[in-house]
């Protein structure tokens, strides 16, 4: 491995040891953009297990027929609980805190642009967070009903409405959305200014990591869907408490206008979940194969080309609400169209790894694992986007294997790849590849057993959100191997805590650049500095760390 | 298929007994041709390239970086063309099945039923039959010569719903305050299952579907069965039980036709003695489960509307036997 020059030693001798108070004081002012990026993540991670905790009492549930092993008011509350939390709590912040981490050290920057409102953004998510579940205990109100909310993670009205929601369940969760929702816009203004106005000199625009410029159009996309998502909160807040009827049918409201405002919010939100995992994929794919990535300018313009059109695909969420034969088929032409650009994700990554020399580390075999799990995703959600075919398995738990095959086989695997990736450089220790080799395989068979299972139900007519079902239907048989793939995607995770711990303070040491990669954040130690950079860096291409072990050969003289 | 296999006589999606079920599933066979043929290639490549370009120790060359390729606008230009060849042509056979189903033609001999989904039961109207019975709707067998559908305009009373019956067509919605429209045409005589398909609250997954597809006949003698008034018992034990329903909160939520019991929250009860099933089709319709569910509702399905009845063992014996003698 080149030795680094732009690595400054002396600058961060170990500090002397403070009293825990001291050291919670710290966290809890910081206005550190790594310090709060932590923070998000290990928020993240605290909701997955739980709401990870959830799934897996689900699915002992549904291991078979007519079981009683929790009552419907708890299986309904479980599987709201567990989107909601999933979604806002877990998926948000953990990229939200990845982005918040990586983005000023990938564009030379010392922090990002508006330091205080990072702090404030990531304490109102964290405390809209901290509210979903106080609901628990103080949903029950004056009215002795509900507890924690039990309307779905889409909250489809009426049922939102005070005559078939009584109590505070439902505020509960209202508040909790809207808090984060608020947290989710400071952090995506602060990350399009960061990465409008803090790139480092020679960092033009097209000599971002695909990384920044991925997190540069999901915070875009932010703004726009979560306006509406607001709104609408905000809406069925007054209907609740002020006697508005814009969701309120007994009155004359209207249903669908919520569901049109949840989806505008809704769809996208998939693509600001799955931007930032294409982000990791970028980086992590080139380094491994050891080739710059493929066609830098064409997955620019299909990641604006995603942003846009993303916008114009919600309806496919309302297939069978009974829109016009006109509407259906704009939005699976809408649809369908998204395959295009996301196709040529898909395919630049196969030509950076054709021809490279690809290092199996568990970073680069989970996100390998991503690549085939997210083709096969891409593929039921074109099955999904033919409008006729979305009748039949619309609302069925065909949707809930193809939406989780996203987020877990696209966007939690990923996640995997990029905690063994930036690890090292968080925490300035390498995980254990022996333990996340482990993790990974054992996590696979889980996953497959679990999602690639769960079409079939879908198929045999088995609908989602249903505490139990009949015997006589087939169902059985499949839900006890979903069930048990759950079992060992638990004990996956499990080992993935453990390494995380146990890497803590007994992994190998990491240096500034473990991997020989080529991006800024590497040529700072690990973890960085409070300043990350002693001199701001100088960029002359989109891979400024190649370029100075390769001086021979730089990369900017072919850009 | 293995899957519709599994199906037969059940609820698979591949087991279609309907046009709009048959004309999805053809339309599905093509998407899952042509989404499998791109699996494959894809997933193919990527497993070769993954293991021909793995980093081998032993390769002298293995230090090496390998050739740094920025790009080539030709080959992204064909795999940018090749997949909008795809979706267009995906897209013209998709609109194609959309307008056939959605925009189908109304033949004149069409049968019309209002559709109202509950918490947690389905309400079932034949307007030009002067028919109102719940949770087990009849409809003719339609003979693809002279097709005899049925339309069904659909709403709710509360929250939302869906009705999903996969074997004879995809799931359209129930809202309030909104009519949905849909039709089905099953091919042959028998019970077709399904079951609500939106999240609708606490008893979402017992708000099953059973429709019977009878032959014409059957139907004519099911619906001038259904056309006469509620059956006069001349069991005591059944007019006992007359009166304590008429005397007691029953008359509120039921209607009992031509009988003082005119009530709309709750399932017409007219005929409740010629459905196979009671509580939404998750139980059989005998005896013992009626006076269960008449004592408390949410043995069977917590969460249900129909508080318990506090009847004593002697009433509750008589109630049964009332309705149980509503032929």
């Amino acid at each position: 491995m080149a030795a680094n020059p732009l690595v400054t030693d002396g600058f961060d001798q170990p500090a002397p040891r403070r009293l825990w108070l001291q050291v919670l004081h710290d966290w809890v002012t910081t206005v550190d953009h790594k310090k709060i990026g932590l923070m998000y993540i290990g928020y993240a991670l605290i909701f997955l297990v739980v709401a990870g905790a959830q799934a897996l009492l689900m699915r002992i549930q549904l291991a078979v027929p007519n079981n009683h092993f929790v009552s419907p008011q708890v299986f309904n509350q479980l599987f709201t609980m567990h989107g909601t939390t999933m979604v806002f709590f877990v998926g948000m912040p953990v990229l939200f805190g990845f982005g918040n981490y990586l983005i000023p050290l990938m564009i030379g920057a010392r922090d990002m642009a508006f330091p205080r409102l990072n702090a404030f953004s990531f304490w109102v998510a964290a405390f809209g967070g901290f509210l979903l579940y106080f609901s628990y205990l103080g949903a029950n109100g004056l009215y002795g009903a509900g507890s924690a909310p039990d309307v779905g993670w889409w909250a489809y009205a009426p049922l939102t409405a005070r005559a078939f929601s009584p109590g505070h369940s439902t505020d509960y969760w209202t508040l909790a959305i809207l808090l984060s929702g608020v947290g989710s816009i400071g952090t995506a203004l602060n990350i399009v200014a960061t990465v409008l106005c803090m790139r480092c000199p020679g960092m033009k625009l097209n000599r971002m990591p695909l990384l920044v410029w991925l997190y540069l159009v999901m915070s875009c996309l932010v703004f726009v869907t979560i306006s509406p998502l607001t709104a609408a909160q905000i809406m069925l807040m007054l209907d609740r408490y002020l006697g508005s009827h814009f969701f309120d049918t007994q009155a004359g409201g209207s249903a669908v206008l919520w569901m049109h405002f949840f989806w505008i919010f809704g769809h996208p939100e998939v693509y600001v979940l799955i931007l930032p995992s294409f982000a990791f994929a970028n980086e992590i794919i080139p380094v491994f194969s050891r080739k710059a990535i493929f066609g830098y300018p064409a997955m620019v313009a299909a990641s604006v080309g995603i942003g846009f059109i993303s916008l114009s695909v919600w309806a496919h969420h309302m297939f069978t609400v009974g829109m016009s034969s006109g509407a259906n088929t704009f939005f699976t032409l809408a649809t369908m169209a998204i395959s295009v650009p996301t196709g040529i994700k898909i395919f630049n990554w196969l030509a950076t790894i054709w021809g490279g020399k690809i290092h199996f580390t568990a970073s680069m075999m989970f996100t390998i694992g991503f690549l085939f799990q997210f083709l096969i995703a891409g593929l039921t959600g074109i099955m999904l986007s033919v409008a006729p075919f979305d009748w039949q398995l619309g609302g069925s738990y065909f949707v809930v294997a193809h939406f989780h095959y996203v987020l877990v086989g696209a966007i939690l695997f990923i996640l995997f790849g990029a905690f063994y990736y930036w690890y090292p450089k968080m925490t300035g220790r390498m995980l254990s590849e022996k333990l996340g080799k482990w993790h990974f395989w054992i996590f696979l068979i889980g996953f497959h057993l679990t999602f690639d299972l769960m079409h079939i139900p879908g198929i045999l007519g088995m609908p989602r959100r249903i505490y139990t079902y009949e015997a006589d239907r087939g169902w059985m048989i499949w839900n006890i191997l979903i069930s048990s793939g759950a079992v060992l995607q638990t004990i996956g995770t499990l080992l993935f805590v453990y390494n995380m711990v146990w890497s803590y303070f007994k992994g190998p040491i990491a240096g500034p650049d473990p991997w020989d990669a080529w991006t800024l954040e590497w040529s700072t130690s690990s973890p960085p500095p409070v300043y990350n950079f002693a001199v701001i860096p100088t960029v002359e291409s989109r891979r400024p760390l190649w370029d100075l072990k390769h001086p021979e050969d730089p990369d900017s003289h072919y850009e | 298929m293995m899957l519709s296999g599994i199906g037969q006589g059940s609820t698979s999606i591949f087991s279609p007994a309907g046009t709009p079920a048959r004309s999805i599933f053809s339309l599905s066979m093509l998407v899952l041709s042509i989404t499998t043929g791109i699996f494959l290639t894809v997933a193919g490549l990527l497993l070769y390239a993954i293991v021909r370009f793995r980093h081998r120790a032993a390769d002298p060359n293995a230090a090496q970086e390998p050739a740094q390729i920025y790009g080539s606008t030709q080959i992204e230009l064909s795999w940018t063309v090749i997949p909008i060849l795809i979706v267009v042509m995906l897209f013209l056979a998709t609109a194609r099945i959309i307008l056939v189903t959605q925009d189908a033609p109304k033949p004149a001999d069409a049968l019309d039923v209002t559709v109202i989904g509950h918490q947690f039961w389905w309400e079932y109207h034949y307007p030009k039959l002067g028919i109102v019975t719940a949770n087990e709707l009849h409809v003719p067998v339609s003979d693809p010569k002279h097709p005899t559908p049925t339309y069904l305009s659909m709403s709710s009373a509360d929250t939302d719903h869906s009705f999903w019956i996969p074997r004879l067509a995809g799931k359209v919605d129930l809202i309030p305050n909104r009519v949905n429209t849909m039709w089905i045409d099953p091919e042959t005589a028998g019970l077709y299952l399904g079951q609500c398909a939106q999240y609708c609250g606490t008893q979402h997954a017992k708000m099953l579907l059973r429709v019977y597809a009878d032959s014409p006949a059957d139907f004519a003698a099911w619906v001038a069965h259904q056309q006469q008034p509620a059956a006069q018992s001349a069991d005591p034990a059944a007019a006992e039980g007359r009166s304590i329903f008429q005397h007691n909160a029953c008359i509120s939520c039921h209607t009992v036709a031509g009988t003082v019991a005119t009530g709309t929250f709750g399932p017409d009860l007219t005929h409740i003695a010629s459905r196979d099933t009671i509580a939404s089709g998750s139980v059989p319709n005998t005896p013992a489960n009626l006076r269960a569910f008449v004592q408390n509702p949410a043995a069977f399905k917590p969460g249900a509307l129909m508080p318990p009845m506090h009847l004593n063992d002697h009433d509750l014996d008589a109630v049964t036997a009332y309705l149980t003698s509503l032929k």
